[in-house]
């Protein structure tokens, strides 16, 4: 019978009804797409870099090859997949459906988003043919406007409009999320994956028009050759860095909230039990976002800032710590006499959580100035912002792919998959960045080419690591493509979620209800 | 901090060698004693309701439990104190590192380029680093050059001051337990008090281009009359530089205080900058087509304005160096290149 069930796949047909779509699951389809083929770049130009660190001196490339494999790995993952993932590919798909409405306040935007990311990546892109960019991601000056090519001026243009992407994708969420509620759900029924995209909304609204200002900036003093952070024209290299990290600091929280809400979705369906600390969770989110703007300058301990800015910032950072270690108290405890099953997606949640907390306790590390310094850019730090952002960010992503594939295509993703894919990343994460722990305590530096023979056998482990992370992944595209063409049929709720998306059929028809819902209770209500 | 000596929490942190760096351990060991016991309570907790609270018949159901503030209070306070502790600590630390202001027994003005430091002391002994020769001999994919030595007394507190020629650098020795970013048109300092002698690496931690792995220099920590014995013979061997040829005192620039020998070689080999093996008197191609033989205003030029002819096949890296080279070192420099056939 769901065959020839009308729904938003069946809607309208041809490529052109899925390029001038102004339904946000089908846009969230197109989303995933082109967000998954970035993360494959990406992780191609991971692989690479690790390839190049398996034995000292040079292994494969020269420098300048290994340094732009470098910049590209960054700027890809970062720009282009983790910050737009999970909001853009899942916040798309759910949220509307979550809150009981048709679609997202301005649908015609939301398309624009879609293209605008296409916009920016393909400018972006096309610097990898026309002229490599070796900067790294963080365009710091004035490497970035006196010492290298002209690349740098098209690749960060397109950053600038992918920023506009996540600009307009934030204002729709905020926007939806006020005005689209069904009756009866209230700010405090609406789920955490809401309140989760919610406050990742305010920091893009926020946080993203600084960075494109500091682009535009960067852009005129190379072309134009204006002294805002050259020296030599009279300018400041430090305010780059200022104008940068107040943006990409709560770009870190862009990309982990999103996260959060996902974990706090899986961890209730699978504990099948009430969350525990529902207005905790919400508002912490919201703390998250509000005390991120005020933490940026804790990169710059060693920048050459003041000693009382670093410590500053030190404080206020610590102060995130606590509506962080707040959530992850709180799914700990939603598990606590919970009906606990531990299917792809709560392996998922739970290696989230664990990788978390390896990468939130070593923040502490580096928020501590003291101690920072040691670690400071070495490859602590790069261990660190992995565990935090690829353990946290991309656990998240395949356990939300899996547990809202069935809603999304009608076919059940194969857990057996799923699991097998759990094991390669989870382990893989493990053995590639905890040596890099190890790394950072000895003194390695981050972003080399080349290094001293005492750092191999752990260079090794890493890379050795990375193929496993890059197999888990594999496992998990196939599964993908084994689920669509021979999945299971999923019907309405295959896992006993309680939120609006699992009332509905699956998948869901071309409006989402055909009857507004009415809301008499909070989300999770286990009995 | 001795209790916590059973504990080999620093066993991959290089040797402690100044007396900040054994504050900076102490504050890691809390730090990873407090964290590694977080852990075990979260994820400990985490595994055992896994195991605890299995679903183990379909109509299993679960318990209603909505929140608990004392609980949620604990575990929000908790952390809050834990944290503003390694807060107050940290800053300690830091303070100690830093020390604003703070004069030196020894000044050493250093300076960062691609891909060099230069270590001035306060008598005009310069020390230019890395040097030409690779750091494994035998390997012949080894990029890293050999870091050239810069000593320093023990006990005293020594001072850096440090700015850059070009972009941003830092200047980073692990067994310090110390940072500092070398900014262009700034200065910083980097103050430490060595308590051990020995060899220590200094690395660029500051993405700074194509060399950044690179960049490295050695501290040589010895007792004060080796110090000054080391410093007696710097003096009267830049004695001894003066009265030497123009070309010998080009060749001293070359590798030396000008730094060109990380960029150029003298073998024919490519580094980053096209070799001078070979240069003088003979044709240079460049990027835009046209072609110059190479001779004395050519080399002037390259060496003042470095982006006016680029060789072709190089990228235009080099930053010009009007206003830190003499007339006569320009003429030194050239007699040099003469001599490299």
């Amino acid at each position: 019978m769901a065959h020839e069930q009308h729904n938003y796949l069946n809607h309208q047909k041809g490529i052109w009804s899925w390029l001038t779509t102004l339904d946000h699951k089908r846009i969230g389809i197109m989303y995933f797409i082109a967000i998954m083929s970035f993360f494959f770049l990406g992780g191609v130009f991971a692989l690479l870099v690790r390839a190049e660190l398996f034995t000292p001196g040079k292994t494969l490339f020269s420098a300048d090859v290994y340094n732009r494999m470098m910049t590209y790995h960054g700027a890809i993952m970062v720009f282009m997949v983790i910050v737009p993932g999970i909001p853009a590919i899942f916040g798309n798909f759910v949220l509307p459906i979550m809150i009981g409405a048709k679609d997202v306040a301005f649908p015609r935007l939301n398309l624009m988003s879609w293209y605008m990311l296409m916009i920016g990546a393909a400018i972006t892109g096309s610097t990898l043919f026309l002229e490599n960019v070796d900067t790294g991601w963080t365009f710091y000056t004035p490497y970035s406007s006196i010492k290298t090519g002209l690349g740098v001026i098209p690749m960060v243009l397109g950053v600038f409009i992918i920023g506009f992407s996540s600009i307009l994708t934030g204002l729709n969420f905020i926007v939806t999320t006020h005005k689209l509620r069904a009756p009866g759900m209230t700010m405090n029924r609406i789920p955490l994956m809401v309140w989760a995209l919610y406050s990742t909304a305010i920091l893009q609204v926020l946080a993203t028009p600084v960075l494109a200002i500091t682009l535009l900036l960067l852009i005129a003093e190379k072309t134009l050759g204006v002294g805002i952070f050259d020296p030599q024209l009279g300018g400041d290299p430090v305010l780059f860095q200022h104008f940068f990290w107040f943006y990409s600091h709560p770009a870190v929280y862009i990309m982990i909230l999103p996260a959060m809400g996902v974990i706090s979705e899986l961890v209730a369906t699978y504990s099948r039990k009430i969350i525990f600390g529902y207005t905790a969770i919400a508002y912490s989110s919201l703390a998250i976002a509000g005390v991120s703007f005020l933490v940026w300058g804790h990169h710059m301990f060693v920048s050459g800032q003041s000693e009382f800015a670093g410590i500053l910032f030190s404080f206020i950072t610590m102060l995130v710590g606590v509506p962080t270690a707040i959530k992850l108290f709180n799914w700990i405890a939603t598990m606590y006499k919970g009906s606990i099953r531990l299917d792809a997606p709560m392996l998922f949640a739970i290696g989230f959580m664990f990788l978390f907390t390896i990468g939130g306790l070593t923040g502490v590390y580096l928020a501590s100035t003291g101690m920072d310094v040691h670690f400071h850019d070495t490859y602590f730090v790069v261990a660190h912002f992995h565990y935090v952002m690829v353990g946290g960010t991309l656990m998240a992503l395949m356990g939300a792919l899996i547990y809202w594939f069935p809603k999304v295509t009608g076919k059940i993703y194969s857990d057996l998959t799923g699991r097998i894919s759990w094991v390669f990343i989870f382990s893989g994460f493990n053995v590639t960045f905890f040596p890099q722990f190890i790394l950072g305590n000895m003194g390695m530096p981050r972003r080399y080419y080349d290094y001293l023979p005492t750092f191999t056998e752990l260079n090794q482990m890493s890379t050795f690591g990375s193929w496993l992370i890059g197999t888990g992944f594999l496992v998990g595209l196939f599964g993908v493509i084994y689920a669509l063409l021979k999945g299971k049929e999923a019907g309405n709720n295959p896992f006993g979620g309680k939120t609006l998306e699992w009332t509905i059929p699956s998948p869901p028809p071309h409006e989402n209800f055909d009857k507004t819902p009415v809301l008499t209770g909070g989300p999770y209500e286990y009995r | 901090m001795n209790w916590f000596s059973f504990i080999t929490a620093t066993s991959f942190m290089p040797v402690p060698a100044t007396k900040e760096s054994g504050d900076v351990d102490n504050l890691y060991i809390f730090l990873l004693v407090s964290g590694l016991i977080s852990f075990i309570i979260l994820i400990g907790g985490m595994v055992i309701f896994i195991f605890k609270y299995r679903r183990k018949t379909e109509d299993q159901k679960s318990a209603y439990i909505t929140h608990n503030t004392l609980a949620e209070f604990l575990w929000s306070f908790i952390p809050f104190v834990i944290m503003m502790i390694i807060f107050a600590w940290g800053w300690s630390v830091f303070h100690d590192l830093r020390r604003v202001g703070e004069k030196g027994d020894v000044e050493v003005h250093v300076t960062a380029r691609q891909w060099a430091w230069t270590f001035k002391y306060a008598n005009d002994i310069e020390i230019n680093s890395p040097t030409d020769k690779k750091l494994v001999e035998n390997d012949p994919d080894s990029t890293l050059l050999k870091p050239e030595i810069v000593v320093v007394p023990v006990g005293k507190t020594i001072r850096f001051i440090l700015t850059s020629d070009d972009v941003l650098h830092s200047f980073y020795v692990p067994a310090f337990r110390n940072k500092m970013d070398a900014v262009p048109g700034r200065r910083t300092t980097f103050t430490f008090t060595p308590i051990e002698k020995g060899d220590f690496t200094v690395f660029c931690t500051e993405y700074c281009g194509t060399k950044h792995s690179n960049m490295m220099a050695t501290i040589r920590v010895v007792d004060g009359e080796q110090f000054a014995a080391w410093q007696a013979e710097k003096i009267a061997a830049n004695a001894g530089a003066n009265n030497k040829g123009p070309a010998e005192r080009g060749e001293a620039l070359f590798k030396g205080s000008l730094g060109c020998s990380g960029c150029h070689s003298i073998d024919g080999s490519r580094i980053v900058g096209p070799s001078f093996k070979g240069l003088y008197g003979n044709k240079r191609d460049f990027a835009d087509g046209s072609s110059v033989v190479a001779d004395d205003a050519y080399i002037k030029q390259s060496i003042l304005v470095p982006t006016a002819k680029i060789v072709a096949g190089f990228p235009p890296a080099m930053s010009s160096f009007q206003g830190r080279i003499k007339e006569e070192e320009i003429k030194d420099i050239i007699e040099f290149i003469k001599t490299l056939k």
